[in-house]
């Protein structure tokens, strides 16, 4: 049990809604990263996956149950932990190389080694030639992967993303999931990815977390065996449509039951 | 350029309708006597107006140094700002041409009440909107800097601040029009220079003519004043400007 990177234990949440009623956001959530482990996390709006990613980062704290990071219970945000949001959330009054660097800047820690680290990352993710352009001249995709290079360059041992391709069209997603399993493959990081696509959870993870809404608990567990390095050839095989298969059955049963007179 | 020929056309039939109609000087001047009068002044005119000018200058920069601390106050304590508002909405219903004769009172006829007019005038805009500006910012940008651990003045600095630029300017544009009206309205009250000064004392002697130039100089420079504004967003902060604001 060592080797549980991020231990999410027992962790239930509650949020008090404008009217002052209780809505119950996590229902009791238990399970183990692993070190170096790539899971995604399915679920439909509401089941409190990006909630789960907050209290993991430190952001806001469970109404109960821990989350321990190396053992330690996370109470603040940590050091050893990147994001990366929905939205590139890149500052619009800095550059990109600025945007990168960030991090640093706040902690007023800038030297010679970062700086290269910075355009390495800006180099890996295509990026080199646009450190001095402003974010809003970039596209979705491009912004995106200015966040990535600035959540990465740190060199955290643990990365969480809150559907970070959800914003951008259907080709470049695609195209930038195994771009990240590309980067992260010279350095092995532990990755939480809240994701709202099955393709894109089997395609990338090593385990995908099936999630139910209202309370968010877990549905199922799917361990994926595809082979790595993974491409989309993948995506022509059995096992591939096994575990698609199977987590697709986990949310749609439960919408079923949930909305019978939804078509 | 149709601005321009507007404006040109404008000024053409003043003056015709001036003459031709031939309406009494103090009543009505034509644009050539506004023109010749104001010239005739000359360096008086331009004292009275650096007077103005100062007292523009010295409430709008007394604003923003009250109003800055006031509106982090009002956006980082929801407490401070159920405290405040009701006090910064009274400040706003006093009537200003009612305040300045008390001001007088208290604190002499000098520069000082007509500092406290503009100051009054100018600094609420400029307190709502950099208010609106800080809580404004996306919260993903806010989380951002908590995961990086930014301090309060880090997150305030070098982030929420940035990011309420646009809210910035727009309270600076309304508290740099409304800084002119003030002082206007504090040398209308009590003051033996400025323009507002020209325009009641030429007043007074049916000296029409030169009170239409010093209405003149100060629309000139509210308008220099906010393009100033204008310029400084335009060249420092073009990142906060989108594109098809273009006009």
């Amino acid at each position: 049990m060592t080797d549980a990177a991020i231990r999410i234990d027992g962790v239930v949440h509650v949020y008090e809604a404008q009217d002052g009623s209780e809505v119950p956001a996590l229902g009791n959530i238990s399970f183990d990263i692993r070190d170096k482990e790539f899971v995604a996390i399915v679920g439909p709006s509401g089941c409190g996956k990006s909630t789960l990613l907050r209290i993991i980062a430190g952001l806001i704290h469970p109404t109960a149950g821990r989350v321990a990071i190396g053992g330690r219970t996370v109470g603040e945000p940590r050091s050893e932990v990147g994001i990366v949001f929905q939205a590139p959330t890149l500052l619009p009054w800095a550059n990109v190389l600025n945007n990168v660097l960030f991090p640093f800047k706040l902690r007023r820690r800038l030297d010679d080694a970062v700086l290269r680290t910075a355009h390495e990352l800006l180099d890996l993710t295509g990026l080199s030639g646009f450190e001095r352009k402003m974010p809003r001249e970039l596209s979705g995709g491009m912004q995106q992967r200015v966040a990535i290079c600035r959540a990465l360059v740190t060199n955290p041992s643990i990365l969480l993303m809150d559907e970070p391709f959800g914003a951008l069209d259907a080709l470049t997603r695609e195209e930038m999931g195994l771009e990240l399993l590309r980067i992260c493959g010279e350095q092995p990081k532990t990755i939480y990815f809240v994701t709202h696509s099955v393709t894109e959870a089997v395609l990338l993870a090593d385990r995908v977390v099936v999630m139910t809404a209202r309370p968010g608990r877990i549905a199922d567990i799917v361990p994926i065996d595809l082979p790595r390095p993974r491409s989309f050839d993948l995506a022509a095989t059995a096992e591939y449509h096994a575990s698609a298969q199977r987590i697709r059955h986990h949310i749609f049963a439960h919408r079923a039951r949930a909305e019978p007179a939804a078509v | 350029m149709q601005p321009t020929l507007a404006f040109v056309l404008l000024i053409v039939l003043w003056e015709a309708s001036v003459r031709a109609y031939s309406i009494a000087e103090f009543l009505v001047p034509a644009p050539s006597a506004i023109f010749a009068a104001t010239v005739a002044a000359g360096s008086n005119v331009t004292q009275h107006a650096l007077a103005t000018l100062f007292t523009i200058a010295a409430g709008f920069l007394a604003s923003v140094a009250i109003g800055f601390p006031l509106a982090v106050a009002i956006a980082s304590a929801p407490l401070l700002a159920n405290a405040l508002y009701p006090l910064l909405v009274l400040t706003q219903s006093i009537p200003k041409v009612a305040l300045a004769p008390i001001l007088v009172i208290a604190f002499g006829a000098n520069e000082v009440p007509r500092i406290i007019v503009t100051f009054l005038v100018a600094f609420f805009p400029l307190v709502i909107s950099i208010a609106a500006g800080l809580l404004a910012t996306p919260t993903e940008l806010v989380e951002l800097g908590r995961s990086l651990k930014a301090s309060w003045l880090q997150e305030l600095f070098r982030i929420r601040l940035p990011s309420a630029t646009t809210f910035i300017f727009s309270g600076v544009k309304m508290a740099i029009t409304f800084s002119v009206i003030g002082a206007v309205v504090g040398e209308f009250v009590a003051a033996d220079r400025g323009l507002g000064y020209v325009i009641t004392s030429s007043m007074a002697f049916f000296r029409t003519p030169l009170a239409f130039g010093a209405m003149i100089l100060l629309s000139i420079i509210g308008i220099v004043l906010f393009q100033i504004v204008v310029v400084v967003e335009r060249v420092f902060f073009s990142w906060s400007i989108s594109d098809n604001q273009g006009l």
